[in-house]
């Protein structure tokens, strides 16, 4: 069979390609260290982006609450209850058929159902309250050190209501709660992680380095916790709490119980990568080259697991944070005066009060939401990006 | 032969005259998120009935992709940007690119008309599925057949395909079956309805060489019974020159040259094709033992004897574990000072075992290993304690197998080469920075490239970062394992080159592991053939490779394709029976 | 096969002693015990109480003993007599209280992972060969929304917007003209009138959760040479890939059982809460608030048992499904 022979004689030194974007800084990736190409990887991401923002966003309020809130969380005022969010309006009329600029929201006028013989509230256009920032208000301690009395946002008559989100069945401004229960909903989160973390890391290297009996027990330990239903468990640990504890106290306590339940997935994560880690060739030949165990797990183990302790460590910390939300919506979490948004949803937990005055349950579920969808998008991003070597 | 020759009714094809299949400028591309990668650029061949077209190549030239469009089950996103490819089987051209996808004819051509095999016999069939039932599905599927029909044909071309037992083992899974019989199965699928086309895709890579050389076998009995035109993919040109009517070669997409395989071997035109050639024909002859070793052998620097590891064998709570494994079996040897020692065998023969055996990386069942640094030195490397072992591992150092799982991503050059260095402590950062720079230019790479990552190197950079590791501890043994099996043909070479050049400046002894022959007979002085654990024959290379004594060495060196298609060696090889 | 089921029950021993050990201590953990609290209220509401008496309970029900022997006591009395302590508050045997609750978990949690089955697999499939189609698109946000809404928070929207929009009241299983009525099918289509609001709540974390792992398993699988081996069979694309990699993707959906069954029970226990469901979960919030430990340490122990049954059965079935394990 007589098949025509070709030769392309000119050499190639390349596949071929037509590149649809400029390429750039391959010379500068080529000294990039793990971290930079893992940002490289994560800035690619829009969503998990943007949630990071509004991560760092929520951790503000949380360090700013007192400033941010307009009023003091549990000052309550009988005669607004159950008080509707009022709508900000800009210009007003100035009299003379022109509008002026003046931020400003509405009073309330007081209207009887004539069946019921419920007050509800309705926003008055008569009435105009004013409202700036950086406005007096009600005093407070900023962290406990200094004494302020400068809100962001406020009405510029202290004694004028301003309740953007509306109030609760005491009269309590609900958008001021919501912004201290931040604080400790979010902190729950990030220290439950915390403790979590140290149990996970400690338990699961120990299983992975040492292996053997220590392994099996840990592992043991793991497969019964995680076998057991969370709920009814954190249900039992909260109920012990006795009652008469600090709500310092109870905050501690609580968070200690979420993540005592929180650390199986995390050892376990930890274990897995750590066997998988402790036969790759390059642990190996660190081992040859002569480095000690110490050596081997904090020069060669650990870098390799950071990025991905990190990515598992934002994943649990919504579970953190629904843990804590739940307890305290069932009552045997964390109790008033402390403000949390577990807290915010037990007021509600009757169909009523949801039907009558639905803001209290929209914000915090919104504010749960919104922080533990962030905290998602978020971990995946990282999880994604953890492993920058990986084709 | 007599059983394979009753299926030569298919001997007799209605011959149409003219190709069976041809390509004409076929071109694929794989549009990808920063640029489109053409992975197959104009390319065009034929197949004729009879005969064996050689796609060669190196990873990534485009080979495969090539085959699969013929088929069009090319992956998403590539798709076929240009080019015909013209199946005729009976009289009536089809131009296979032109059909929708999905559409009746291009189902019926799959299997029916082109049978494929692959590469990967561990996955190329389904984990849960038997064997029968997956064989059984093409024949109902294109022949029209009842299941009892089609259960008794599968027997039969299992029985073809010299299945052992073919009545039991059609209900056996997948992973009941070892390699090279999961690869026979596959062939058994892939010619179930009889296609006029094969297309056999790096069929016998992930095997042993003696498998390999039986699926080969296998193959071109097959294909030479039945009449069919086959196109073989693969980057070994041995097997080219053993099966080959005709060769095309590729790389970066594109088909640099074309000729009947006498002229590719014997008057290649392109400079590639040249460079293919060199790079494997170079690998024929021992240089190492050219160069001429003493005559005789002073004290060995290591001596190992009577080294056995046992795996398993223990009690657990439910009884007895089945069986212990001997990975390595009573095995003696010696390494002298200047020499290299090859150790070579098949997966599962205990080599890489006894390469962790030797530098204590697995803990030795039983045997002595005795390590002689200097005269009248003497060390039983076995009663080191952690400390010691640690000195004993500083003088002799392994290269290892992957050249990408073995540097620490996260550490710079400079870092990974130092680390040894830090260790031992007792020098100044510049004096360590000096050192870097000097091993990475002895191994040929720029001393400015220490403050990069791993992932800027290539495969072969890489390894070449491995050695400067394993050097910078002025080493006096180094165990290379399988230390140029994840390298192309045209690179492997070159650091074979350099491992031999760093030995003439340096006063090296190595242990190189390998599982191809050729490797081991271009670098070693002697060679110990491995096989079941045991060492069974250990002799010079050029012996071992020439004039092997024990029936299963002659086995293993007569299944090694040539690369020269004027001397097949492995239709007329040896045969061992274990 | 037999060999394998009963290795699976000996390794659920050691697991149901620690499960056994984690419920005691939850029935320890309170300071003081049902007795200090039952004297602390009766001393508040000005009662007498007598010291004899209380000596006597304490007596009987052992709480002088060592704390090894109580538990001792308390598990042989679970192991060989079906005895879970009793209740104070109730002033019943636990055992009697608890049957009725359990089983209607154990029937909700069925009827949530069959719901979670239904949905997830047809679109874990989906989404993983349509994969970055809208579709999969919207899939994929639908499947993050339910894993960010709490149990507690979905089931007071859903609550409220079936109030407000449906003008239906939406607690407990059965519209009270069915309560304690005989099972009829009025009363049946009443139960599944009521279930769909529980089921949905419950299954809807562990739904995108199985999508999720559907998805990106199956995403694997598609392009193991397997697949491709069978697309040059000449099969059509449908049965290439239901046949081959969703036959194997479908594995850890089976297994899934093992951890998507604690969740469910967990979410059960919140969602019954919030919805008024006569299942374990009420009754265990209101037996820790009044300290009425042996009651509740026992729902967590059943708690516990329920979903080790679960594990065991989707291990059986996954070595049903699967011959590498089943050949092990």
């Amino acid at each position: 069979m007589a098949m025509n022979r070709t030769v392309h004689i000119q050499d190639e030194t390349g596949p071929a390609v037509t590149p649809l974007k400029p390429e750039g800084g391959r010379e500068e990736m080529a000294a990039a260290g793990q971290w930079k190409l893992i940002w490289h990887k994560f800035i690619r991401n829009k969503l998990a982006l943007v949630s990071a923002a509004i991560i760092i966003v929520l951790y503000l309020v949380a360090a700013f609450a007192e400033f941010l809130a307009p009023g003091d969380p549990s000052a309550s005022r009988p005669q607004y209850t159950y008080a509707p969010p009022q709508p900000i309006g800009f210009f007003v009329d100035g009299g003379d058929g022109e509008s002026r600029f003046l931020p400003h929201v509405k009073g309330y006028a007081v209207e009887v159902d004539p069946e019921s013989y419920r007050r509800t509230f309705v926003p008055d256009d008569e009435q105009i309250v004013p409202i700036g920032f950086f406005v007096e208000g009600a005093p407070y301690k900023f962290w406990g050190l200094f004494d302020m009395n400068m809100h962001l946002l406020g009405a510029l008559d202290p004694t004028q209501p301003m309740y953007l989100l509306g109030t609760d069945r005491l009269g309590r401004d609900l958008l001021s709660r919501l912004i201290y229960g931040t604080r400790v909903s979010m902190s729950i989160g990030l220290i439950g992680v915390g403790m979590s973390l140290v149990l996970g890391i400690v338990l699961g290297s120990l299983s992975g380095y040492y292996g053997g009996w220590v392994d099996t027990a840990i592992q043991r330990l793991i497969e019964v916790v995680s076998a057991m239903p969370t709920i009814p468990l954190w249900l039992g640990l909260a109920a012990a709490i006795p009652l008469t504890w600090s709500p310092l106290q109870v905050y501690f306590i609580i968070t200690l119980i979420v993540s005592l339940l929180g650390w199986t997935g995390l050892a376990r994560e930890v274990r897995g990568r750590f066997f998988a880690l402790k036969t790759e060739d390059f642990v190996t030949a660190a081992r040859l080259d002569g480095s000690r165990e110490r050596r081997l797990i904090f020069r060669h183990i650990l870098p390799s697991l950071t990025s991905h302790i990190l990515a598992v460590v934002t994943l649990a910390i919504p579970t953190m944070i629904i843990a804590e939300t739940a307890l305290s919506f069932l009552g045997i979490g964390l109790k008033p005066p402390v403000v949390s948004w577990g807290v915010l949803l037990q007021d509600a937990q009757n169909i009523r009060t949801v039907s009558s005055a639905p803001w209290l349950l929209v914000w915090p579920a919104g504010a749960v939401v919104v922080a533990v969808l962030s905290f998602n998008f978020f971990g995946d991003g990282l999880r994604d990006a953890a492993d920058p070597y990986e084709s | 032969m007599a059983e394979i020759s009753a299926i030569g009714e298919t001997g007799q094809r209605p011959h149409t005259g003219g190709p069976v299949l041809s390509v004409e400028n076929l071109s694929l591309d794989f549009p990808l998120r920063t640029h489109i990668l053409h992975a197959v650029r104009d390319v065009s061949f034929t197949l004729e009935r009879g005969k064996t077209l050689c796609l060669v190549g190196e990873s990534g030239s485009g080979k495969s992709v090539t085959a699969r469009a013929l088929m069009r089950i090319v992956d998403k996103p590539g798709r076929i940007s240009g080019g015909t490819v013209t199946l005729n089987t009976d009289g009536n051209p089809l131009d296979v690119t032109a059909l929708p996808d999905g559409s009746k004819e291009i189902l019926k051509l799959r299997g029916g008309k082109i049978g494929l095999i692959f590469q990967e016999p561990m996955s190329s069939l389904s984990p849960v599925h038997t064997i029968g039932s997956q064989i059984i599905e093409v024949l109902r599927l294109h022949r029209d057949m009842s299941k009892a029909e089609a259960r008794a044909e599968t027997i039969e071309l299992l029985r073809q395909v010299e299945i052992p037992k073919p009545e039991e083992m059609i209900d056996r899974y997948t992973f009941e079956f070892s390699g090279g019989m999961r690869q026979r199965a596959m062939i058994a699928m892939a010619l179930a309805c009889d296609p006029d086309i094969l297309i056999a895709d790096e069929p016998t890579t992930a095997l042993d060489v003696t498998t390999q050389a039986d699926i080969l076998d296998l193959i071109k009995r097959l294909q030479t019974s039945r009449g069919m035109a086959m196109l073989l993919i693969t980057h070994d040109l041995g097997v080219v020159a053993e099966v080959a009517d005709e060769v095309a070669v590729m790389r970066f997409g594109r088909i640099v040259e074309t000729g009947d395989v006498d002229t590719i071997f014997h008057a290649p035109q392109h400079p590639y094709t040249k460079r293919l050639l060199a790079a494997t024909v170079k690998l024929e002859e021992g240089r190492k033992a050219a160069q001429g070793g003493p005559a005789e052998w002073s004290t060995p620097i290591l001596s190992v004897r009577e080294m056995t590891k046992v795996y398993g064998g223990g009690t657990s709570w439910f009884g007895k574990v089945p069986s212990a494994l001997k990975a390595v079996d009573g095995v003696s040897f010696d390494l002298h000072a200047g020499e290299n020692l090859g150790i070579v065998g098949e997966s599962g023969s205990g080599k890489t075992t006894l390469g962790r055996l030797i530098l204590r990386i697995t803990e030795p069942t039983e045997g002595k290993i005795t390590y002689r640094p200097g005269p009248g030195e003497e060390i039983d490397v076995r009663a080191l304690s952690k400390d010691k072992l640690r000195d004993f591992h500083r003088q002799v150092r392994l290269v290892f197998q992957d050249p990408f799982a073995s540097l620490n991503p996260r550490m710079t050059v400079k870092q990974v080469i130092a680390d040894p260095l830090v260790v031992t402590g007792g020098m100044s950062g510049k004096a360590i920075e000096d050192k870097v720079a000097h091993f990475l230019e002895l191994v040929g790479l720029d001393p400015l490239a220490m403050e990069r990552y791993p992932h800027a190197f290539s495969g072969g950079q890489r390894q070449r970062i491995g050695i400067a590791r394993a050097l910078a501890l002025d080493p006096k043994i180094i165990v290379a394992d399988e230390a140029t099996s994840a390298l192309d043909g045209s690179i492997r070479s070159q650091i074979l080159d350099l491992l031999l050049d760093i030995q003439r400046q340096l006063d090296l002894s190595y242990i190189f592991i390998s599982h191809d022959i050729s490797t081991v007979r271009y670098f070693c002085d002697r060679v110990a053939v491995m096989h079941k654990g045991k060492i069974v024959e250990l002799d010079a290379a050029e012996k071992i490779c020439t004039a092997p004594e024990m029936a299963y060495t002659k086995s293993l060196i007569s299944a090694v394709p040539s690369p020269d298609p004027r001397h097949k060696r492995m239709l007329h090889r040896h045969r061992f029976q274990a | 096969m037999i060999r394998y089921i009963i290795k699976r029950l000996l390794y659920m021993i050691p697991t149901l002693f620690g499960m056994s050990l984690i419920a005691f201590l939850i029935i320890q953990l309170p300071p003081g015990d049902y007795l200090t609290s039952m004297i602390a209220s009766m001393t508040q509401s000005g009662q007498n109480v007598d010291p004899a008496q209380i000596a006597l309970l304490r007596r009987i029900y052992g709480f002088d003993d060592p704390i090894y022997v109580q538990y001792w006591k308390w598990i042989t009395g679970i192991v060989t007599r079906g005895d879970f302590g009793h209740s104070f508050e109730w002033n019943r045997p636990v055992s009697e209280l608890i049957w009725d609750r359990m089983g209607a978990t154990l029937s909700l949690s069925i009827a949530s992972l069959l719901f979670v089955w239904a949905v997830s697999i047809p679109i874990g499939i989906y989404s993983a060969v349509r994969r970055h189609s809208i579709s999969d698109h919207v899939f994929t946000f639908f499947g993050f929304l339910g894993l960010a809404i709490p149990n507690f928070i979905l089931a007071l929207t859903l609550m409220y917007v079936s109030y407000r929009f449906l003008g239906q009241s939406v607690g407990g299983l059965y519209s009270p003209e069915y309560t304690g009525a005989p099972m009829s099918w009025g009363k049946l289509l009443d139960l599944l009138a009521h279930l769909w609001i529980p089921v949905i709540v419950i299954g809807t974390a562990g739904t995108a959760k199985l999508i999720r792992i559907l998805r990106a398993n199956l995403t694997d699988e598609l392009h193991k040479p397997y697949v491709v081996t069978a697309r040059a069979k000449g099969l059509p694309e449908h049965k290439v890939i239901l046949k081959y990699p969703v036959r194997i993707a479908l594995n850890p959906v089976v297994s899934a059982i093992g951890w998507v069954l604690p969740e469910l029970v967990s979410g059960i226990t919140i969602t019954a809460i919030v919805l008024n469901l006569p299942t374990a979960g009420p009754l265990l919030l209101r037996a820790l608030i009044s300290q009425d430990m042996y009651l509740a340490g026992s729902f967590i122990l059943l708690m516990g048992v329920l979903t080790l049954v679960g594990m065991l059965i989707s291990d059986i079935l996954l070595a049903l499904l699967d011959p590498r394990i089943r050949f092990r």
